[in-house]
């Protein structure tokens, strides 16, 4: 999958909307907000079942991501575990996303500022 | 019969405890570290001849040519070692906790057993002829319950051949592995010393192990630091202080030398024989009832 075929992706927030900070976590970030690249209509993804787990979060959250549709990822860091989930479901993942509002992340993305990663964080 | 020393603060001296415990006990007994996260008794009671066997988990192996992809086992998974992605079926070996249910569950036998190390269980005997029972954590094993299951079944069977009372070292805290340790116990000893930390961590041990409705008991270590707090909680709870070790600087040295300490000074002698004996009056009544 190209950059340019991706439709919707999700970025790890704090709260539901674009003026939300970006979470910097995966497994155990509060939710997505999943983003409509064309229409640039959102929807929120509550992570919380993945939160609540003693084991396991991150790749309850990748579960959390394919049921929403995402094809691509913008978060801060993704574990072993997580990335294997996600490259089983073709999710194309952009690390080191943090210290910006996910409206902020979605137009660098748009900008082609980001570029997807090829390991996890360790 | 069955002892566990326990405490939720770490380093309030259940080792100090159990050795000294071990040395004075009447009857043949069995010694067993079940910190197996950072196993120390055999600092003090130091076992010969020690011989150490692996011990594994029984984990899900994918046959791919097998799986269908239905989703059976990822869903009854409670700990995420098995998840569905798309066509894909994922399997986390060191997530597994070791139930089987995806094993028995799966409609095509694509499931097959595997195995995870846990770590090794260690048995000595000390240079007084006391069999000695240890449980050592695998570097990079997340879980020390499946490990001190093993160790527990191992335990239980020397037992039963040799006619031994046990002894058991539990790990501190008031999560999975100490309730994994104590819940063989006849009798729980909880060791705490008289300080804010000492007592915050005395309470949440006896919430945690009070459901368990075992008779329970406190030893207080470091008697003359702090206040008196831990005494009246002992009181308001109704849990007996089996006894009080000084805190003392000549105690200190012989500990850190590895010493028992039953065996510094008369005196520590007879607060640990009168501690076995009450210990095992405690014991004898919950078999008798």
């Amino acid at each position: 999958m190209t950059a340019a075929s991706i439709l919707k992706i999700a970025v790890t927030s704090e709260g539901p909307t674009l003026a939300d900070p970006v979470d910097p976590r995966f497994g155990r970030a509060g939710g997505f907000v999943v983003v409509d690249l064309a229409s640039m209509a959102t929807t929120y993804v509550d992570n919380g079942s993945s939160q609540v787990l003693a084991q396991g979060a991150g790749i309850q959250a990748a579960e959390n991501l394919v049921k929403a549709g995402a094809q691509a990822l913008l978060t801060g860091h993704v574990g072993p575990k997580a990335w294997a989930a996600l490259q089983a479901a073709e999710v194309k993942v952009v690390q080191g996303v943090e210290a910006m509002t996910v409206g902020e992340a979605v137009a660098k993305f748009k900008a082609g500022e980001f570029a997807f990663s090829d390991a996890p964080s360790r | 019969m069955i002892i566990a020393i326990a405490s939720g603060k770490g380093g309030t001296g259940k080792t100090t405890v159990s050795a000294s415990l071990v040395s004075s006990w009447k009857r043949p007994v069995l010694a067993v570290d079940m910190d197996v996260e950072e196993p120390n008794l055999h600092l003090f009671l130091k076992p010969e001849s020690v011989s150490s066997e692996a011990a594994y988990l029984e984990v899900p192996v994918l046959d791919k040519t097998l799986c269908k992809q239905c989703g059976a086992c990822a869903e009854l998974c409670q700990f995420k070692a098995l998840s569905l992605m798309g066509a894909h079926l994922l399997v986390f070996p060191d997530l597994c906790h070791g139930c089987g249910g995806c094993m028995r569950i799966c409609p095509e036998g694509a499931l097959q057993k595997g195995q995870r190390e846990l770590g090794a269980v260690e048995t000595g005997v000390t240079p007084g002829g006391i069999p000695c029972l240890t449980g050592r954590l695998r570097i990079g094993e997340a879980m020390s319950p499946p490990l001190m299951g093993k160790l527990r079944q191992r335990m239980h069977a020397q037992a039963a051949k040799e006619s031994l009372d046990i002894i058991i070292d539990a790990p501190p805290g008031v999560s999975c592995p100490a309730m994994t340790a104590v819940q063989d116990a006849d009798v729980v000893v909880l060791v705490t010393e008289p300080t804010p930390f000492g007592l915050h961590d005395l309470r949440l041990a006896w919430k945690a192990f009070r459901p368990l409705g075992k008779p329970m008991g406190v030893v207080i270590n470091r008697a003359g630091l702090g206040d008196d707090r831990v005494h009246a909680f002992c009181r308001e709870k109704g849990l007996p202080l089996l006894a009080e070790i000084p805190f003392r600087r000549d105690i200190a040295e012989h500990y850190a030398k590895g010493g028992i300490l039953a065996q510094l000074d008369p005196g520590l002698r007879a607060t640990f024989e009168d501690l076995a004996e009450r210990l095992e009056r405690m014991g004898a009544e919950v078999n008798h009832a």
